[in-house]
């Protein structure tokens, strides 16, 4: 009896603590959390410091910084990272941080769009993470955001691929429990843009994302496509409460 | 019924890690002793004074934490004229090599390496007066558990 | 500093004693392709690596290093020196396409 009452107790707290929301670092081993921790050995601290270079430079047509409009990025972009994606009203839809960059970069810079995944686009969505880091991630999924928050939804409970597997499927029902010699995180979207020693390169969330979309075999969403801005605005809403470690560091 | 079981099979693992694992095909390990023999001259190196730091168990063989240090006063009359690492499993095992002398102070090197896969790694300090010592550790390199793009 | 900002960073003490053994830390952005990687149409890619890195402490040789495609992409490299006298770490290393970086820092020695 006593025994019986132990085990449900041990089980009670093993499903506490797998439904805890635990961010991906947590399943790093010993030398991707020190490198994380390690700002100049971080490889990704290098984008970020290109990204504060493209702050300051004047570009396009108009011939402005970012800096011209928006002054120090440490105060102005403080938290801004945190809460996105977010319904932007000029949009009229929900947009990311990389949309947000680009957006600016045509219409008041007047130059060329970044292209998804380069090193200008990855350098500015590095530094302007970076100037979050630490902040609790609270997006808002009511008003017009709310019918993209429920796409996200059942996106992340669809089954997919060849593998016919929803995000779920790994990310929630088997998070924790052991993938050849990894453990299956809960797919929290706490790192991003991250150095990813697989890439051997920084990536943005939308990259990571993919690539699962490959791992079960399933058809890859375009970068930027509304698929993935609505799974980015539920996962990031899932996620909420745990801090931001952008520029992260993940295997 | 059927996709029951293929879940199962799937986040189970054994579908998801078939072709991950047989990515990890371990090239032949090199024969390191020419190598060691052009480094250390004609005297084979003595185990000892060498120390090698690294995990024993690397989570990405594309970048792989790498300490070494080497037991020297690193003074003009005593020092250590180089540093050589070795990984037999690598396409190319010579991974680098180091030449330094009293002005570094302390013989003590930190870098991170690739590594094709678990293998013996090899460390070689040729000292001033010519002796080579060495060290060896062996490190397993876990493959990463879903594929991704860059292994298509 | 490096003439393009994010190519390179290096770490130095700014402050050192005469005689003290100081740490210099250095990381450089460079994909150290080791030529046996395809893209996503098949084609290799070619080798193009960074084989030569030397670090001079006022113009005298600390370490100089000959590296291979087992160096890890945006090498990480961390060494020592005996600060002597107040000066310049400076360190420049070149690529196999013939691409030269360098990072530098000074110290003050007292």
């Amino acid at each position: 009896m006593k025994r019986a009452v132990a085990l449900a107790l041990a089980l009670l707290a093993a499903t506490a603590l797998a439904e805890a929301p635990r961010s991906g670092l947590a399943y790093q081993g010993e030398d991707i959390r020190r490198l994380q921790a390690d700002d100049f050995a971080n490889p990704a601290m290098l984008w970020a410091e290109r990204g504060a270079a493209a702050w300051q430079q004047r570009r396009g047509t108009a011939n402005k910084s970012c800096a011209d409009c928006h002054g120090a990025a440490e105060q102005s972009m403080r938290g801004v990272a945190a809460r996105l994606p977010a319904w932007d009203a000029r949009l009229q839809r929900v947009s990311t941080l990389d949309q947000r960059i680009n957006a600016c970069t045509v219409r008041e810079q007047g130059a060329a769009e970044l292209p998804p995944e380069s090193e200008p686009a990855l350098a500015l969505q590095t530094y302007l993470a970076l100037q979050s880091r630490g902040m609790p991630l609270r997006v808002a999924v009511d008003g017009p955001a709310g019918p993209v928050f429920y796409i996200g939804r059942e996106l992340y409970r669809t089954r997919i691929g060849q593998m016919n597997l929803a995000c779920t499927h790994c990310h929630e029902q088997k998070a924790g429990k052991t993938l050849l010699a990894e453990q299956i995180s809960q797919g929290q979207p706490t790192a991003w843009p991250a150095y990813r020693m697989d890439w051997q390169a920084p990536g943005s969330i939308e990259r990571r994302l993919r690539a699962c979309f490959l791992g079960v075999r399933a058809e890859m969403p375009a970068y930027r496509s509304e698929d993935l801005v609505a799974l980015q605005l539920y996962l990031v809403w899932r996620a909420q409460g745990l801090a931001l470690e952008a520029p992260g560091v993940r295997r | 019924m059927r996709r029951r079981h293929f879940l199962k099979v799937g986040a189970g693992g054994t579908a998801i890690l078939a072709v991950p694992a047989a990515a990890q095909q371990l090239l032949p390990a090199h024969d390191l002793a020419p190598l060691i023999m052009q480094i250390a001259g004609t005297s084979p190196p003595r185990p000892g004074r060498v120390r090698i730091g690294l995990p024993s168990l690397a989570e990405n063989g594309n970048s792989v934490p790498l300490d070494l240090a080497v037991d020297s006063p690193m003074s003009e009359a005593d020092h250590v004229r180089s540093i050589h690492v070795l990984a037999e499993r690598n396409p190319r095992p010579l991974v680098a090599s180091f030449q330094l002398g009293p002005l570094a102070g302390r013989a003590q090197l930190s870098l991170r390496i690739r590594l094709a896969g678990s293998q013996r790694v090899v460390a070689l300090a040729v000292m001033s007066d010519g002796a080579c010592w060495s060290a060896e550790t062996e490190v397993v390199v876990t493959s990463a558990a879903c594929l991704d793009e860059l292994s298509l | 500093m490096s003439e393009a900002p994010g190519i390179g960073r290096i770490r130095v003490p700014p402050r050192a004693r005469r005689g003290e053994v100081v740490e210099i830390r250095l990381l450089i952005q460079h994909p150290m392709e080791n030529g046996f990687r395809r893209d996503t149409l098949g084609r290799a890619v070619a080798k193009n690596i960074i084989h030569r890195l030397v670090a001079r402490y006022d113009g005298r040789e600390i370490l100089r290093a000959e590296l291979g495609s087992g160096i890890a992409a945006n090498p990480y490299f961390a060494f020592f020196t005996r600060a002597t006298a107040s000066g310049r770490i400076e360190i420049d290393w070149e690529d196999d396409a013939g691409v030269r970086g360098s990072v530098g820092a000074a110290i003050e020695v007292t």
